[in-house]
């Protein structure tokens, strides 16, 4: 994959090992990822119905501490880490002060004063440089360090997850709960474990010293043969997250965004104190955002793929962020944005494909809920 | 890679049997690696004309939209109907029942323009 010394492409402490289990590599956000091993429509089955394993080795991890790491972050963010117990996590976005979203990621509390904050692989310089400018403009008593290129990250995910990793640790998974983290040894490797993850299901986000990599991704796809486990790239990634309703960055999010647009509201928290972004996303949510984020199943038979226009009577009034045939469903859905006044579970839109028009359904976000028990 | 020897093969990945003035034609197993699982295919009309080289329709997989280039001139017969409901078809079976079009042929000598299984297999090693 790569093209000379201009464009080299970075590569995971993975890369060797996907390529021989004969994955088919593309450049993604600078580095060689594997997009699929055997097939896309497998690999998501797999993570539907039992679990599969992920190299996100290329995402960034950014560690914030000090004595104001939490006013520091209150700040920086648009949620509130303060509220986070040792070990929880939490969705949140770092905005710009107009509102448009910079990044949207997951920060984990390590402890009182130590956080980590898990990136976009493809804005990992933009946050960095975000967290730096404030921190020097605010003289927060706070430091960040990037750690990305030392930390692994890989990722089980899928019904038979938490089956999986009990096989190779001693920590009590029943005890980690939903967006909960704890410290602890995987295969003898010392971890993060984490019940996060992008694809609808139960799963676990394991961080490693990039050095022992190679050690945890053997032990788990080893430990995954009882459980049906197979190894899944970035096209199943993105298949999962659509169908779970779940936004990706460069589709659904831009920093032409804003967090009320696209149904993230909830992860605002308008009344914690300043904040870069507060005054202008307090004018949008006490004005309603001019567009909103819905959810399309096409009643017409063509494949909705981001960008393409989407009508209303026939009128352009915007467009598809991210469109598939849902491997679950059978259906083919979309998620796009639209006038918030024209937006309404149960409207029909057309969307425009190769500049024909073909009609869909607004239908409830998310397209997909694993069952629960 | 052996190909079957009794297809004629285009630069864009499609074959051509050829009976007489009737052909089939469809897109090669090349192709369907490729593209990977194949979720949609927009066939030609039936009764539509198709020009060689021309792009006549097109195939989805999961991540790609590909244009399909007539391997041959003529007039579309018959599309496979069985690929509206199972594009699968093109991945697992290209050369049989994934099969695209029944063409009837504008000029035979045109299939002196695509290549035999051996120059295909030796152009996609």
């Amino acid at each position: 994959m790569t093209d000379g010394a201009a464009t080299e492409l970075r590569h995971t402490s993975l890369h060797d090992l996907h390529v021989e289990l004969g994955a088919r590599m593309v450049p993604f956000a600078g580095y060689a990822m594997p997009v699929q091993y055997r097939s896309i429509i497998d690999e998501h089955r797999t993570v539907r119905s039992a679990v599969g394993i992920f190299d996100l080795s290329h995402m960034g991890e950014i560690e914030v501490t000090g004595e104001e790491a939490v006013a520091f972050l209150r700040y920086a963010l648009v949620s509130d880490p303060g509220a986070l117990e040792i070990g929880q996590a939490q969705y949140s976005m770092i905005c710009q002060e107009d509102g448009g979203i910079i990044d949207d990621l997951i920060v984990y509390r390590r402890d009182g004063g130590r956080f980590w904050v898990v990136c976009n692989a493809s804005n990992r310089a933009a946050v960095v440089e975000q967290l730096t400018a404030l921190l020097e403009r605010g003289d927060f008593g706070a430091s960040i360090e990037d750690r990305s290129d030392r930390t692994a990250l890989i990722a089980p995910q899928g019904p038979n997850a938490a089956a999986l990793l009990a096989a190779l640790t001693d920590l009590d998974l029943d005890a980690i709960g939903n967006y909960r983290s704890a410290p602890g040894t995987v295969a003898g490797v010392d971890c993060l474990v984490a019940r996060t993850g992008y694809t609808g299901e139960d799963g676990f986000e394991l961080f490693c010293d990039a050095r022992n990599a190679v050690l945890l991704w053997e032990a788990v796809v080893a430990a995954g043969e009882a459980h049906g486990a197979r190894p899944c790239g970035l096209g199943a990634r993105d298949t999962l997250r659509l169908e779970a309703g779940m936004p990706l960055y460069g589709n659904e999010l831009s920093r032409e965004t804003n967090p009320f647009e696209v149904n993230l509201g909830r992860v605002v928290k308008l009344d914690k104190g300043e904040f870069i972004g507060r005054a202008a996303l307090q004018a949008v949510q006490q004005s309603g955002p001019t567009r909103k984020l819905i959810g399309l199943r096409m009643v017409e038979n063509a494949i909705p793929r981001s960008g393409y226009a989407v009508q209303a009577d026939g009128r352009p009034i915007g467009h598809v962020t991210s469109g598939t045939l849902s491997p679950t469903l059978g259906e083919k859905i979309a998620m796009a944005l639209v006038p918030a006044e024209l937006a309404g579970v149960g409207n029909t839109f057309e969307v425009v494909v190769r500049d024909r028009p073909y009609r869909a359904e607004q239908v409830k976000l998310p397209f997909y809920r694993r069952p629960r028990d | 890679m052996a190909y079957p020897d009794d297809l004629r093969y285009s630069k864009e990945h499609e074959w051509v049997r050829a009976d007489g003035d009737a052909a089939t034609i469809g897109i090669t197993s090349f192709a369907a690696d490729e593209l990977g699982d194949i979720v949609f295919i927009e066939l030609p009309e039936v009764g539509g004309q198709l020009s060689q080289f021309g792009a006549f329709g097109v195939v989805e997989s999961v991540k790609a939209v590909s244009d399909l280039y007539a391997p041959v001139s003529g007039t579309v017969a018959e599309v496979n109907e069985a690929l509206r409901d199972a594009p699968e078809l093109l991945n697992s079976d290209p050369f049989g029942a994934g099969w695209i079009a029944r063409v009837e042929l504008g000029d035979t000598s045109e299939l002196d323009a695509l290549m035999d299984a051996d120059a295909y297999a030796a152009e996609t090693a």
